[in-house]
């Protein structure tokens, strides 16, 4: 059975994600058991593909049995087994921490949005395990249109903020398969590691630049990097509780990993700092993103958004990590995926958490919680904590990388830009600890709509368990992927960091 | 927001005209493009799968992975038009309109009735648009029959023809959206129901991925069609040809299941009552 | 200037599916009605859909459908160069899929925006968002 796991991680949520639409239609109550077991396969699989992939090195697939290029290949490496793993359960304990909230904001339509849910997580899978340009492609359609419903799926303005991204977002995945039609006219190839081959004699083709530039355009739109990032705000700050805990903390995390695989695997690292020459530009933009991420998120009033531009800080360290062309810091760039994956989606629970008590995220809402919550807010803390970057939270050791990586490219604009949003996340989340913990909470207070005050008629209480449990396993996680480093960076992110990096 | 518009359009078009210098010419034969992966195909594909068209076998063979997720992708926006937009509770404002059958006269009743009024005596129309037109009903209940024979051409002549399960699929879906355009959209739900159209949407897809599961489990990769050659009881390039037929037809099922959805809750705002 | 014509000549096609997107591109940022977005977004989706479909194309070939009635493995040989390339038609029949999709879930959402602000121009439902 294990030559099979890499069709197992993508199959087995497909499959389920077709039962729960069929039991939707039936049996609603039979939907959310069908979608753990579906996500609960995947996890399982995924975590059993990395066991195989760190024994006996790289797996790969072939689907439909033919070999490649003719045929689609999964080419599964330490990297994506690792965030295959990494998303499948980030996914599967959102799945049991917002059945709830899920069960209460659209008891009617329960079938459709476990479908989506699953399929989400399905196509984010197998964009990472993919070996194929091409089908690359056709997955991330899948995630992105099941992140427009489900995003689109709350009232209010919901629906507005998800038109937009769906513009910004298909305007990307165009660029994306333009790029790859780029590669496919000089090379006629559509598999990943036959397209390294044949690119190798075409280095200086004006094709060639043109193919990369534009499919790092459209992968940079996809994962909101500054300046393309105008739609993540509000899709993420509008979106649903359950939509927004599992949308924030991978979708953008996955782009990146997109974006570094497209980076090593198919341009090669050779000629991103031979031929393109682009890298000290592209670390300036991830320098304007982090400052204007932190500078945007100060202005917010209301925990959801302000996490969301806080989310385009985050791209910009990672962008910049992989862009700094050195292995400390590209090492960094993937160690801050696994942690900020963790780390975002710890604190967007937590405002789901808060949330599903009190109906609002604005800081008028947050007055007292730490009284009223505080496990919650304990948890929100840890993730704070590690956003911020203190030790031993996972956070501190990513960006411990990140800084060595920037200092040893003398990139001391990187360095600032870092230290900068780290010390404005301080601010930020102590701004919010001063609300939780010191304001009373005042009864009707002006100027703010009715939500407010009808939650706090009602008695305030800590959140259900089963959205406590995973909440809390999140913020533990923290701290242990903070202690676990060491044997993360050896045994996984070294060897695939590819040898061309200075 | 013109000048932006107009600067980003000149930058790209810009790019993407000089990267045009090192393409092929149109139609060279000696292209890149033709000379490394397709010529396997157009040589072997007979030999391999048994298929004449060779768009048919690179499609659901080759590579019939990213087609397995083409029709997720129609399953997924359908699911997702129904999450945005299906609406249990009754359309709100004005009354009921119906047409009484012997006289033609048109009754509008401002409180919806408790029970319906015999249909046969009196037929409800929709309330802005009233198709009462004796040709154009007749003629398409004359048409959809052959449409829809058409459209299972399409779907089991893929082999030879042009055509396969998402043409197919789609002609067979736009029969069902013809008669909800020349008699009304109730019509058309009691004749394909909202519940049967969603299970046929998933189990369309179903098919197309159990056909692979099965292979999977038969001991072959995901897929691969050739591992059901003991169940169908044929030698393995037949089984190709055989499985690309069943995918094909999950295909078709899933498509036709899935514009009938999405047009049905487009349509209608999500309520199934009436509208265009 | 001389050098440009028979450049021009030669690969017209790529210059038509640029024309084209940028088109699409153009209605995708400058116009005002939603609905108009979303027609450039569907000529911008097409004129990739062209592009790809264009690759394929090759002078002397037919289309990819091999002659009917011969059993496999007794037939003439099959030579690559008569028949055009079928790759990118598969490739492109997916990108139609997925076209068709983004436009269902885009009208989905433009009638959930028109059910809030009964308008769909742009400028009057972020007015409407200021206000209140």
């Amino acid at each position: 059975m294990s030559e099979q796991y890499p069709a197992l991680v993508v199959i087995g949520p497909l499959l389920c994600a077709l039962l729960v639409s069929v039991a939707g239609w039936l049996r609603p109550r039979l939907c959310l058991p069908l979608a753990i077991v579906g996500l609960g396969i995947a996890a399982a699989a995924s975590t059993g593909l990395l066991a195989q992939v760190l024994a006996t090195g790289p797996v790969s697939y072939r689907l439909g049995g033919w070999a490649p290029p003719w045929g689609i290949v999964y080419y599964v490496d330490n990297l994506s087994a690792v965030v295959a793993a990494l998303v499948s359960w980030v996914a599967l304990f959102n799945l049991a921490a917002s059945y709830r909230t899920a069960m209460t904001d659209y008891p009617e339509k329960i079938g459709p949005f476990y479908t989506l849910y699953v399929l989400a997580v399905t196509g984010m899978l197998g964009m990472v395990v993919t070996g194929d340009a091409f089908n690359l492609y056709v997955l991330l359609e899948i995630t992105s249109l099941t992140g427009y419903a489900l995003i689109g799926l709350a009232g209010g303005r919901a629906p507005l903020a998800s038109l937009n991204y769906l513009f910004l977002g298909t305007i990307g995945a165009s660029f994306y398969l333009l790029g790859v039609g780029y590669l496919y006219i000089v090379t006629g190839s559509l598999n990943m590691a036959d397209l390294a081959k044949l690119l190798t004699p075409l280095y200086g083709s004006l094709a060639l630049l043109a193919a990369f530039a534009i499919t790092l355009v459209g992968l940079w739109m996809k994962m909101a990097f500054f300046p393309l990032h105008a739609w993540l705000p509000n899709a993420y700050g509008f979106a649903p509780a359950p939509a927004a805990s599992l949308l924030a903390p991978l979708m953008t995390k996955v782009m990146v990993y997109v974006m570094i695989r497209v980076m090593i695997s198919v341009f090669t690292v050779e000629f991103i700092l031979q031929e393109v020459a682009l890298s000290q530009f592209v670390v300036w933009l991830a320098v304007a993103a982090m400052v204007a991420g932190a500078l945007m998120a100060l202005g917010q009033r209301d925990l959801k958004r302000m996490l969301a531009y806080i989310v385009v800080a985050e791209v910009g360290y990672m962008v910049g990590g992989a862009w700094l062309g050195n292995k400390m810091a590209m090492t960094g760039a993937i160690l801050h995926i696994i942690n900020d994956a963790v780390m975002t989606f710890c604190v967007f629970l937590a405002a789901g958490c808060i949330y599903q008590k009190t109906r609002g995220t604005a800081f008028e809402d947050l007055q007292g919680l730490f009284k009223k919550m505080p496990w919650t807010m304990t948890a929100l803390a840890a993730g704070a904590l590690a956003m911020i970057g203190v030790p031993p939270f996972c956070g501190f050791f990513s960006k411990w990388y990140l800084i060595r990586g920037g200092l040893e490219a003398g990139h001391w604009g990187f360095v600032g830009a870092l230290l900068f949003s780290s010390l404005v996340n301080v601010v930020l989340f102590f701004r919010i600890f001063e609300i939780a913990f010191f304001e009373p909470m005042s009864h009707g207070h002006g100027g703010h709509g009715g939500h407010g005050e009808q939650a706090k008629a009602i008695a305030l209480t800590e959140a259900p368990l089963s959205m406590l449990l995973p909440l809390l396993a999140a913020a533990l996680g923290l701290v242990a992927l903070g202690l676990a480093t060491g044997p993360l960076v050896e045994k996984i992110i070294l060897p695939i960091i590819p040898a061309g990096l200075g | 927001m013109k000048a932006l518009a107009l600067a980003i359009v000149a930058l790209v078009g810009g790019l993407l005209i000089s990267a045009t210098v090192d393409f092929p010419d149109w139609g060279d034969p000696a292209s890149p493009a033709s000379l490394h992966v397709s010529p396997h195909y157009v040589e072997k594909t007979m030999e391999e799968t048994s298929v004449p068209n060779i768009v048919t076998a690179v499609l659901a063979d080759y590579r019939g992975f990213d087609t397995m997720f083409e029709t997720t992708v129609v399953f997924t926006a359908g699911v997702a038009c129904f999450l945005l937009l299906r609406r249990r509770e009754p359309r709100p404002g004005p009354s009921r309109v119906y047409r009484h059958r012997a006289t033609g006269v048109i009754v509008e009743m401002s409180q919806p009735p408790d029970t319906e009024p015999a249909p046969e005596v009196f037929k409800r129309i929709d309330d802005d648009w009233t198709p009462h037109d004796l040709i154009v009903m007749n003629v398409c209940r004359l048409l959809i029959p052959f449409i829809q024979l058409f459209g299972l051409y399409v779907i089991a002549h893929g082999h030879h023809s042009p055509g396969g399960g998402f043409q197919g699929g789609v002609i067979l879906g736009a029969s069902v959206i013809l008669l909800a355009l020349s008699w009304d959209l109730r019509t058309a739900t009691t004749r394909m129901k909202e519940t049967a159209t969603g299970l046929m949407s998933a189990t369309g897809v179903f098919i197309y991925a159990g056909v692979g599961a099965l292979a999977l489990a038969m001991g072959g990769n995901f897929l691969d069609y050739a591992a059901l050659s003991p169940i169908l009881m044929v030698d393995p390039v037949a089984a190709r040809s055989l499985g690309i037929f069943f995918v094909e037809v999950g295909v078709g099922l899933a498509v036709m299941a899935t514009m009938v959805l999405i047009y049905r809750n487009l349509a209608s705002e999500g309520h199934l009552d009436q509208g265009l | 200037m001389e050098e440009y014509i028979p450049l021009f000549l030669t690969k017209y096609n790529y210059w038509v599916y640029i024309t084209l997107m940028m088109i699409g591109l153009w209605a995708m940022i400058a116009k005002n009605n939603l609905v108009k977005k979303i027609v450039g977004m569907n000529i911008f989706q097409t004129a990739i859909i062209l592009f790809y479909v264009s690759i394929g194309a090759k002078y002397g070939a037919t289309i990819p459908i091999l002659q009917h009635g011969s059993g496999h493995g007794h037939e003439a040989a099959v030579h690559a160069a008569d028949y055009i390339n079928p790759l990118p038609h598969v490739l492109m029949l997916t990108a139609i899929v997925v076209s068709v999709a983004t436009l269902g879930v885009a009208l989905a959402l433009v009638i959930k925006i028109h059910q809030r602000h009964r308008t769909l121009e742009e400028d009057e439902i972020l007015e409407q968002l200021r206000e209140s």
